[in-house]
This record gives C-alpha cells, structure tokens and sequence, in this order.
C-alpha cells in the first residue's frame, strides 16, 4: 500500500516528463505518427493527474516531490495540492478534447511536412503548463512560462497566413513585455528573500514584513510580477493581441491558446499571491484594487469589442478578453470567496471558450469557409451538433441555470455581497451590465444560426463530414459544462481545500 | 540616498538599461530595434543578478587548493539564474528574428505599422 503511495507521488514529475519526451520523439517522425504520440500522451497525462487528484483529495493534504532528492531550501520541488492536481486533470482533458475535435483542420491548415513540428509544440506547452501548476520553485516557473509562450507562439504562426505572423508578432512582444517585467520582479524578489523555493521564501517574506523592512522594494516587487503576469494573461489594456491571435490560427490552437494558456499565468500568479508573498501582504499593498478595475474596464469593454466585431471568431476571442475581466475581478474583491468565485470561472471558461471554438468552426465549415455572421444564417441546420454545441456554450457563457456559466455568475455574486463595502454595488452593477452585453451578442449569434433560409446552391453539395473525434470531443465538452453547473457544490468545495492547502 | 546610490551603482545601472530595453520593446516600431530592445532589457536582470550576487573580494564559486570555507566565494546561485536566463533569451530571439524574417518576405517591411497596413490592403484586394 506504502509502495502504491509513493508511487503515485512521482506522477506529476513524469506528467512533465512524459511530454518532453514525446516532443522529442516527435522530431523524427511523420505527422501521423506524431499525432498518436500526442494523443496517446495527453491521455496518460489525464489519467496521471486524476489518479494524483484522487490520491490527494483521499489524504487530505499536498504533497511535496524533491527533485532528486536534494533537501529545501537547495533542491527544486514539485507540490501537488487539491487544486494543482484538479486543474492539471480538467487541463489537460481540455487539451485532449481540443486537439480531438481540430483535429481534421490541423491537418488541413498546416503543410504537411510540419504537422509534426505542430504536435511537438502540443506537447511543450503542456508540459509547461503542468510544470506552471505544479512548480515549487518561481525561477522554474519563469523558465515555463517562457517555454510556455514560445511554444503558443509557435502554434499561432505555424500556420502560414499574413494574419497569423502578425498576430504571433503583437503576441509575442507583448508577452515578452510582461516577461521582462516578471523576470525582474523575482531577481529582486530572490535579492531581498534569498530564496526561490515558495515556502523558504515565504517565510522570509513574512518575517520581512513584521520588522517593518524593505516596503518599498516589496511593493515594486508585488506590481512588477503581478502586471508583468496580468500583462501575458490579456487583462483588459493589454489584449490587443488576442482578437487576430485566436481569430487565425488553427482551431485547436485558438481553442487551446484561449481556455489554458492565458490561464496558466492568472494560476501562477494566484499561487505567488498565497504561497510567497502572502495574501494578507496583497491586499495591504492595494495591488488587487489595480486589477479589480481593469477587471471591470475588461469585463465591459471585452463585451462591447464582441458587438462590434464582424465575424464570429473575433467575437468569441473579444468574449475572452471580457471573461478574463471576470477572473481578475474575483481576484480583486479581496475575499477568498472571490478566489474560489475566480477559479471556478478559470475552469468554466476553459470548458467553454474550447466547446464555442470548435462549434464555431464546425458552423464556418458549413458556410463556405465564410466567417461573417450573415453567411453563417441558418448554419445550425447544416450541422446540427456544432449548433447545439454553439447554443450550449453560448447559454453557458451568457449564465443561463444548468449551466457551469450561471454558478460562475452566482459565485461571483455571492463574492460581491461580502466583499468591502465600495466594491459591492459597482461589481454587481458591472456584472449586470456585462450579463446583458454577452447576451446581447451571443444570443443575437445564436438567433442568427437557427433562422432558416432558403439554403444558396454552393452550399447544397456541401457533406457535413464530421469525425467521430470530433463528435467526441464537442459531446464531452457539453457534458463537462453540465457536470460543472450542475456539480458545482463538491467542486466549489474542492477549490477551498485546495486554497487551504496552499497555506 | 547619495551613499546608498553610490553603494548600488551597479543596480542603478542595471535599472536605468532595464527601462531603455522596455520603452524600446514596448514603443519602437522597427523590428529589429525591439529586439535589440529585448536583448537590452534581459541582460540588464542578468546584470541585476550578478552585481546582487557579487560580495567584494571573494573568488568564484568553484573549489580552489582545496578551500571549502564558505566565505571564500561568492553566491553561485545568482550566477546559475543568469546562465539559465540567456539560454531562455537566446530561444526567444532566434523566435524574434525567424518572425522578423517571414514578415519582410512576406510585406518587404520592418515597420510592425507598415505591416498592419500592407496586411490589410492584402486582405481588400
């Protein structure tokens, strides 16, 4: 049984592994193979991380792995909670969902001689994105995040269109932007701490904080990692990038970049916040204020760029920028139900933004690749699982009860009512208003998709060929949308043990 | 705040180039000069790093004539940081620069404003 144990404890380290190793495999090989490579991995990895979660959400408390062996605070870590080993499971489900049901398009997207170069790129990112969740160690996490952002960038302009390059551009540099600004948040955050390892320089921090000493450095520190990571994530100012990045890139990659890289940073950033620097010194040091309004600024203006764009993708990419609004407003109220309120939107949007994506493109496949909303009038009926999948997420999305979108709604809410007494009326104002703008676009899609017209003959021979991966994977994901609105009790639950974990 | 300066020089220094690095990254719109930008910005942490990690009159951390006192070296971990920070660098140019290259095939420009221009009168025509 003890052996069992320990066994399990070495899962998230050959998670991280596994798809390393898998990328390098893939250098050599054809496409096809490199794809049942990937795929074979990703579900390995989903396998690893649920029987982590089990194990973990059993004893009740995390566990630490030391990197070969060599004792804190010299030894690099790896720490697996409640909530690292849930998000890596959801994650990396995703991830396996997405690539399932884009499947048929990365293969029609990319030449052929780079498929394989795709499926190495699928493979570091979640590597990284496991190793961002279960990191011990900030300057491991930087090094991930920046494998993190080469390996999304390169999944943007993998493929080959004037769009793509210049998306990948504008991502890039913002992303380097916000990496800069992290990377000498931590040099200065090791200079005054000594340490790298969360805990060791926690209890630096703390003991800092009591004496009265280094307030200033402290605080410079606290703003440079929290905007050089709200930066990379796409909070409100900073998105410009995200509408052309996930409007042109594969379908796969847009439903991956937009549901669990730009999570990734928010998740590393909540783990800084609770595990090194303390929540307590967060709040003191009015950061979480700065993001509460761009959260805010973001959750309207993210809605009102949805109206206004001409063609679906971009809509549902402007519709990211306004959930991460969400996120980082939950992070802003202050209140640990607000946490709890954030990370669930973190998993909703996941399972969301994934499901629109690929629905999104099934009905752009039915319409003569024409991506402007009047050509997509009645698409529903030409492939009737993309519509209803497109209907779900959208109703989801908009927060209709059911559905994982609605308890987001409610938690956030709930959160508003107990946070301090200046932000409650205008977070429930805002998300009001934010409610009726989603609506506003994604039912007016929806209508749009469901009005029959008189179907123009280009589009009568069109066959709807959609694989069983493909049906998979849309079926899975609405399934995951209902398990989450209408399991949200034990999960809510889960995500406050994680949080008391992270103490 | 004049001795304090003075005592941290090399910190100041290091600040000031990160700021150049940054406003250039972040505002110039020719290509390369925003990666010369980000290289800038990155070696001025490197610097950071090592200038914090320097104690005056101690050798470099690697065991000499057999002396393992640890006051005889300096900290090697900021040394390490700096080593695994230009290799993330260097990837992250060479990502740059290949971007930088298929968009002047593409548009025959380095201007990132020049480019948006160009993309979109491709996409009317």
């Amino acid at each position: 049984m003890n052996l069992a144990r320990n066994f399990v404890e070495n899962f998230p380290c050959f998670s991280i592994v596994l798809c390393m190793v898998a990328g390098i495999l893939s250098t050599p090989i054809k496409g096809n193979h490199a794809k049942r490579i990937t795929l074979l991995v990703v579900i390995l990895v989903t396998c690893m991380s649920a029987a982590t979660f089990l194990y973990v959400a059993s004893t009740g408390t995390s566990f630490v792995y030391t990197m070969g062996k060599y004792p804190a605070p010299w030894g690099n870590e790896i720490r697996a909670g409640v909530l690292e080993t849930m998000l890596a499971t959801v994650f990396s489900l995703v991830m396996l969902f997405s690539l399932l049901g884009g499947m048929d398009h990365v293969f029609k997207d990319i030449p052929e001689e780079k498929i394989n170069l795709y499926f190495i790129l699928v493979d570091l990112l979640l590597s990284s994105l496991l190793a961002i969740i279960y990191t011990n160690d900030l300057f491991t996490g930087y090094v991930f995040v920046e494998i993190n952002t080469i390996a999304a960038c390169g999944m943007i302009m993998i493929r080959k269109i004037g769009r793509s390059l210049v998306a990948a551009t504008r991502y890039m540099v913002m992303s380097l932007i916000g990496s800069g600004l992290f990377l000498i948040g931590l040099a200065m955050l090791y200079d005054i701490t000594g340490h790298l390892l969360m805990e060791n320089a926690h209890l630096v921090m703390n003991q800092l904080v009591q004496e009265g000493k280094y307030s200033v450095p402290l605080l410079v520190i606290i703003s440079f990692i929290t905007v050089g990571l709200a930066i990379k994530s796409g909070l409100y100012p900073f998105h410009s990038w995200m509408p052309d990045a996930y409007g042109y890139s594969t379908v796969s990659s847009s439903s991956i970049l937009s549901s669990l890289v730009s999570k990734s940073y928010i998740i590393l950033l909540i783990k800084i916040f609770y595990r090194v620097i303390g929540f307590d010194n967060i709040v003191n040091s009015k950061i979480v204020d700065v993001l509460f309004v761009f959260g805010l600024a973001g959750m309207v203006m993210g809605s009102v760029g949805a109206i206004m764009a001409k063609d679906i993708y971009r809509m549902i990419a402007f519709s990211s920028v306004a959930q991460i609004g969400y996120v980082y407003m939950g992070i802003g109220l202050e209140t640990e139900a607000g946490m709890v309120a954030a990370i669930f939107h973190i998993l909703t949007h996941a399972i969301t933004k994934s499901l629109l994506f690929l629905a999104a493109k099934g009905l752009n496949n039915v319409s003569g690749r024409k991506r402007v909303f009047y050509a997509l009038q009645g698409s529903a009926f030409r492939n009737p699982l993309a519509g209803v999948a497109f209907l779900v997420g959208s109703l989801s999305m908009v927060g209709i009860p059911m559905l994982s979108g609605f308890i987001s709604k409610l938690l956030f809410a709930t959160a508003a009512l107990g946070a301090a007494r200046e932000k409650v009326l205008i977070t429930l104002i805002v998300l009001a208003v934010s409610t009726i703008l989603n609506a506003i676009y994604f039912l007016h899609t929806v209508v749009r998709i469901y009005t029959p017209v008189h179907v123009p003959e280009e589009f009568k021979n069109v066959h709807v060929r959609v694989s069983k991966g493909a049906a998979l994977a849309v079926f899975s994901l609405i399934c995951m949308n209902f398990i989450l609105g209408l399991l949200s009790q034990p999960i809510t639950d889960l995500i406050q043990v994680g949080i008391a974990m992270f103490a | 705040m004049g001795p304090n300066l003075w005592a941290n020089i090399d910190e100041v220094a290091a600040v000031i180039l990160f700021g150049i690095g940054f406003t250039t990254l972040l505002l110039h719109k020719n290509m390369i000069k925003k990666i010369i930008g980000l290289n800038i910005m990155d070696t001025a942490v490197y610097l950071f790093l090592a200038a914090m990690g320097y104690v005056d009159n101690r050798l470099a951390p690697i065991v000499e004539n057999g002396v393992t006192d640890v006051d005889a070296y300096i900290n090697p971990i900021p040394s390490g940081l700096v080593l695994t920070g230009i290799v993330v660098s260097v990837s992250v140019t060479a990502l740059m620069l290949s971007l930088t290259i298929r968009l002047y095939r593409k548009y025959h420009s380095l201007d990132l404003d020049e480019i948006l221009i160009r993309m979109q009168k491709e996409e009317l025509t």
